[in-house]
């Protein structure tokens, strides 16, 4: 079954990875042409671009756990994922500076530093801008070993992403802690244990 | 987009825009001769409202923190219809010489209603503008004899988690409980509401009976009250409780003084539309006129 499933996903161009990745921004931008935002669209569009971000950075994380645990391999569309996941960040952070903040930026910028849920924001941001530089045939080339090494930093950054995300809630509720279960876990999976010696 | 499936109020009556106070006023005599079913409370206009333009009945009741009914701020427009607000009464305790539980008919016999189109300030930052119908604090704590030693007004919202799924879930400490120094109650602009838009509170904005204090962020201003005590000491408040150093026991609107979660430098304007819905936040939302002599001598950066 599993393995049907796997030589079926094989055949899944990466284009159509990109598409689907596209399909919530897209929905999105239906909601506010037809006026179906609500009250506020303007932080429900920045909400919105948020948890995206979080579904693609921990799709990222469940590909190595599927194809160690289950036999699932979804290793050639991790780059798509983790891009979309860039670019919803991008958006979200967008969406912050011009419709919430109103680009009054000298207050933007005061309180990127100063309000603790957006300096982890800011900083899972920051972590993952290599990264998106770098995903790229020719840079995996370069940077031979040195890619694998440079690409660690996506755990910190979607752990901040998450915190970030828990940090801006008044109340942490229900959905926040099972958010961070679920980072957590994935993040647990990557902890190599040292071989017993026996 | 789920609570698009949910009907509500606000959708079954579609509601005249709203003008200004004066087409009110005007046009309460002819609307109560062509429809009696759209006649609207009859309340004063008060030299306390702005001339600024309300929110619609649309955003003012489709975007409520009111956690009783859930996170989200439409989550109270969904659940609220379950609330039952009749009959209601508000129990009245403390240092008050004529102490008792009183039926909301009572609580509101004699009390002259008036409309007060208010600026409402939230702590995250965003604001409206709301035309309360209501009537001032001072004359109802004045009926049941405020004993000298009292200091301070302690309110209580109801709590009943069968009608409030928000109970339910954890969170919070409920019931909500809320107060303000006695001064401040005492205030002219301290109303109690029980109306918005000419028509009965909705349930989500905290029907029957509210408080509103408009130059404090909204979570002072206390909904569906069921409790009243005057009280000698400062009585605990739920959101000092759950973060004391983020809320105050005074959340006095006030741009200089910085909160650790939003600047309170500006802020957003509901229905002020995708660009520049930022304004300047005016310190007492700019009711300082009115009340800042309350705080003199009080340093407002401790207390917050
Ligand atoms: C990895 C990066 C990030 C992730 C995964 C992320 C995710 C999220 C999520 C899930 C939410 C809450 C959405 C909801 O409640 O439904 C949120 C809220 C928010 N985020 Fe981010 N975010 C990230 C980076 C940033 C950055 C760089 C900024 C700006 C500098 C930012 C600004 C905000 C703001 C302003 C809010 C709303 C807070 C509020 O409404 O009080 N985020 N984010």
């Amino acid at each position: 079954m599993i393995a049907r499933l796997d030589t079926w996903l094989k055949r899944v161009p990466n284009w159509a990875v990109w598409l689907a990745g596209f399909l919530p921004l897209a929905w999105l931008v239906w909601l506010v042409v037809s006026n179906d935002l609500g009250v506020d669209p303007v932080k429900e569009i920045e909400h919105r671009l948020g948890k995206i971000a979080l579904w693609f950075l921990i799709g990222g994380l469940v590909i190595t756990p599927l194809r160690k645990f289950v036999g699932l391999n979804f290793l050639r569309y991790r780059r798509a994922i983790g891009l979309l996941a860039f670019i919803y960040v991008v958006l979200h952070l967008m969406a912050w500076a011009v419709f919430d903040m109103g680009l009054l930026l000298s207050q933007a910028a005061n309180d990127l530093f100063r309000r603790p849920y957006l300096i982890f924001g800011i900083s899972a941001f920051i972590l993952l801008i290599p990264l998106a530089v770098t995903s790229n045939k020719a840079s995996i080339r370069k940077l031979g070993a040195n890619w694998r090494r440079l690409h660690w930093l996506v755990y910190p950054a979607v752990l901040l992403g998450v915190v970030h995300y828990l940090w801006q809630m008044k109340v942490i509720r229900t959905e926040g802690w099972i958010w961070l279960a679920v980072v957590i876990l994935l993040l647990a999976t990557r902890i190599k244990f040292p071989k017993s010696s026996r | 987009m789920a609570n698009r499936t949910k009907m509500n109020w606000s959708d079954v009556t579609p509601r005249p825009l709203w003008l200004n106070r004066r087409a009110l006023i005007a046009g309460m005599g002819a609307t109560a001769l062509a429809s009696p079913a759209l006649a609207k409370i009859a309340a004063q206009p008060s030299r306390f409202s702005t001339d600024a333009k309300p929110n619609t009945l649309e955003e003012i009741t489709n975007y409520n923190n009111f956690y009783e009914f859930g996170w989200d701020k439409t989550d109270p427009a969904a659940n609220a219809g379950q609330l039952k607000i009749d009959p209601w009464s508000v129990q009245v305790d403390g240092l008050v010489d004529r102490p008792g539980t009183y039926d909301l008919a009572d609580i509101m016999k004699d009390r002259p209603l008036e409309e007060r189109i208010y600026r409402f300030r939230c702590v995250e930052a965003w604001s409206m503008v709301i035309p309360w119908i209501g009537f001032e604090l001072a004359g109802l704590l004045n009926r049941f004899g405020v004993q000298p030693s009292a200091k301070y007004v302690a309110f209580q919202t109801l709590h009943r988690p069968e009608e409030m799924p928000g109970q339910r879930a954890g969170g919070i400490n409920w019931p909500y409980v809320e107060g303000l120094r006695l001064d401040e109650a005492m205030n002219p602009l301290t109303i109690m509401a029980t109306g918005l838009y000419g028509e009965n509170l909705p349930k989500q904005n905290g029907a029957p009976l509210r408080l509103v204090v408009p130059w404090k962020y909204g979570f002072k201003s206390i909904k569906s009250i069921v409790k009243i005590s005057l009280v000698a000491e400062q009585p605990p408040t739920t959101w000092q409780q759950l973060q004391p150093s983020e809320y105050g026991f005074f959340a006095n609107v006030n741009p200089e003084v910085n909160h650790p979660r939003w600047s309170q430098a500006t802020e957003r304007t509901i229905g002020g539309g995708f660009f520049a819905s930022r304004k300047e936040t005016l310190k007492f939302n700019g009711y300082g006129d009115e009340v800042a002599s309350l705080y003199s001598g009080l340093d407002l950066a401790k207390n917050y």
